[in-house]
């Protein structure tokens, strides 16, 4: 069974399309995130799966109850906002108990629910204070912890991480996911950032200008990209996009940095009707210095020069911007066996890995 | 470039003019208005107090009388009425206008159509002085061509509205009119927190299932309790200083009924020429306002270093 089912969901205020006709699904105990720059919408489609905003047209199913018209209150979700939206006059413990007090919870019911969440997120000691004397990840926890104590069917986290400074998110992050773990509750999880949603989710749902590009899993979405946006968005640095001429049925050419045309063989068939022109979507880590060593162990890799413009070591890996006609692409190193720059070096470009896509409708051939 | 620089400065023997008067430019600027407010705040308060323990009449003089001032203005059944006045009006000034301000404020917070227009209409009368506010209102109270006589020309002849023709109602007279003045400038000044509050605290407060008076009275109000405070400051010095609109509206009377301190000072210092006792009246509306604002500044400094401690 479904914990939430998004059908055919469209959303406008006036003549401004937000959401244009989103399906989705999440199973029970899933963890769904929804990912794309700002402005994609995927807020707006939080806060209507919350019932905050209200649905223009389309159906919102949460377990078997259709909730299009249901009151936030009543949705059994929980949700954790980006600035926390701790009541800032309130202790942790108030803040923890007033939505159950709201309910009419019996006291002592409170004491041990807020007991119970209090151990779980290791919050104890923080009980009596107010928000303005925790830290921001101390804030974060106590947020999680006032939604937890609802034990609610769906938890709904907007952007929950991206006012933590950067050790304190990746720390939190692994949390969030600890935390699923454990309390297996469906989860839909909005951020822009692809690697939050990389990390996190079973299924990873791509927006972009009101309208879902892809959902599918992380390794999915990944690997097999859609289409060029998809492709583009997720994964840093960014997968590179090299135009390039169909020469036959599993062949391609690209120009180099010379001028000349170098001729990849592609690891599979383009389906009969491909244009003639191609968008070759190369990641950087599937880039290589060629060997014949590689070659015998990933026979797919091909071969090209390409002069080295610019390196860039990062320690864990060294990223290097290579020539390539008149555009630039990045490709991921060893750190050992880093090119140098104004380096001539000899690519291999593992065509197993790579993503070919129509120019023309930005989607994966 | 950094030892060089940083030792000329010091081995010059003159700074060059431009930077002598760019570092004086501001105290000059701000001179007069500094020298001013101490002269007119502390100078002139010092000799108030001095003159209060004078025998000064119709001009200052400084023969040194102690309390005695102070004790024939206690004596006083109409400073008495004044100082009573001053409580009553206060009181009830401060919490009415708070209350409807506070009420509008948030009448308006749930997006009404055409809030602009709301926002002008109720924030207008602040726009009016006090005395045109007490003169239309002293027509609108005056039995013969008021209220009163427009609803007994409907046809409700044995209808009766005449508050500022009673001694025992007049001075509601006064702080109804008070009220329908400032409770738009506490409106403004509510509207603003509510405004600023986090809108996500409203929509955590939805989903936790508070409804909205609930949200209002736990999450909204208690967030911006400061302009509470800032808004009763304001009213208490509006109050105590109350002068003009009572001149306007009902004189003081009927009898001395409506007398405030800020008119009996007036009229002691004034128009009777017995300054001492003027000035001791003075000194006791200091006192009354000192009641007040002492308490909020120690508030002010124990809450900065509270924070201070915390942050």
């Amino acid at each position: 069974m479904s914990a939430l089912m998004i059908r055919d969901l469209h959303k406008s205020y006036g003549g401004l399309e937000i959401l244009a006709g989103i399906n989705l699904e999440a199973r029970t105990g899933e963890f769904i995130a929804l990912v794309g720059p700002s402005g994609c919408g995927k807020s707006t489609l939080l806060a209507m799966i919350a019932g905050l905003e209200t649905v223009t047209s389309g159906e919102i199913w949460i377990g078997d109850r259709l909730v299009n018209s249901v009151q936030p209150k009543d949705r059994d979700i929980a949700m954790v906002f980006q600035s926390y939206a701790l009541y800032p006059t309130m202790t942790v413990r108030q803040n923890i108990t007033f939505g159950m007090e709201s309910r009419g919870v019996p006291k002592a019911e409170q004491a041990e629910a807020v007991k119970r969440v209090a151990a779980l997120l290791q919050i104890e000691q923080l009980l009596k204070r107010k928000p303005g004397q925790l830290s921001g990840g101390q804030r974060q926890r106590v947020a999680m912890g006032r939604a937890l104590v609802r034990d609610p069917k769906l938890f709904l986290f907007d952007e929950p991480l991206s006012n933590l400074d950067a050790k304190l998110r990746v720390d939190m992050r692994t949390e969030i996911k600890k935390l699923h773990h454990r309390v297996g509750k469906t989860t839909v999880y909005v951020t822009h950032d692809q690697v939050e949603a990389m990390t996190l989710a079973s299924r990873i749902a791509v927006m972009n200008q009101g309208s879902v590009q892809q959902f599918d899993t992380p390794k999915r979405i990944y690997d097999r990209p859609t289409n060029m946006f998809v492709a583009g968005f997720m994964g840093s640095p960014a997968m590179n996009f090299i135009p390039a001429r169909l020469t036959g049925s599993t062949s391609i050419s690209v120009r180099a940095a010379d001028g000349s045309d170098a001729a990849l063989a592609l690891a599979a068939p383009l389906p009969a009707g491909a244009p003639k022109d191609v968008v070759l979507g190369v990641r950087p880590e599937h880039i290589y210095r060629f060997t014949t060593d590689l070659k015998s162990r990933k026979p797919a890799v091909e071969s090209m020069q390409a002069p080295v413009e610019l390196v860039e070591p990062t320690g864990a890996e060294t990223l290097a911007v290579l020539r390539l006609g008149d555009l630039e692409i990045t490709g991921r190193f060893e750190p050992d066996d880093a090119p140098v720059m104004g380096e001539t070096i000899t690519l291999g470009i593992d065509m197993s890995r790579a993503c070919l896509f129509d120019p023309a409708t930005k989607a994966l051939l | 470039m950094s030892t060089r620089d940083l030792t000329i400065p010091v081995a010059a023997p003159a700074t060059p003019w431009r930077q002598r008067l760019g570092t004086m430019v501001p105290i000059l600027v701000l001179a007069p208005s500094l020298a001013a407010s101490f002269i007119y705040v502390f100078v002139f308060t010092l000799w108030t107090l001095y003159l209060s323990l004078s025998n000064s009449s119709l001009m200052p003089t400084y023969g040194f009388v102690g309390l005695d001032n102070y004790a024939s203005l206690w004596a006083n059944r109409r400073w008495n009425i004044a100082y009573t006045n001053l409580f009553l009006f206060s009181g009830f000034y401060i919490v009415g206008s708070m209350a409807i301000g506070l009420l509008l404020a948030i009448l308006i917070d749930q997006r009404v159509r055409g809030e602009a227009v709301w926002r002008t209409i109720f924030l207008y009368p602040l726009a009016v002085s006090f005395i045109v506010t007490g003169t239309v209102w002293s027509w609108l109270y005056n039995p013969v061509d008021g209220i009163q006589a427009f609803v007994r020309g409907l046809g409700w002849t044995d209808f009766s509205f005449a508050l500022t023709a009673n001694r025992n109602t007049a001075i509601y007279a006064v702080i109804i009119t008070g009220i329908w003045q400032s409770s738009g400038f506490a409106m403004a000044l509510f509207l603003a927190g509510l405004r600023s509050v986090d809108p996500d605290l409203i929509k955590a407060a939805q989903i936790d299932g508070a409804s909205v008076s609930r949200t209002y009275r736990k999450v909204i109000l208690p967030t911006i309790a400061p302009i509470f405070l800032a808004v009763a400051v304001i009213q208490i010095q509006f109050a105590i200083k109350t002068f003009d609109l009572v001149a306007a509206l009902t004189r003081g009377g009927p009898g001395v009924s409506t007398t405030f301190p800020a008119i009996y000072v007036y009229d002691l210092m004034f128009q009777r020429g017995q300054i001492g006792e003027g000035a001791a009246a003075a000194m006791m509306m200091l006192a009354a306002l000192a009641v007040v604002l002492v308490p909020y500044s120690l508030w002010i400094v124990w809450r900065r270093r509270t924070e201070g401690r915390n942050g």
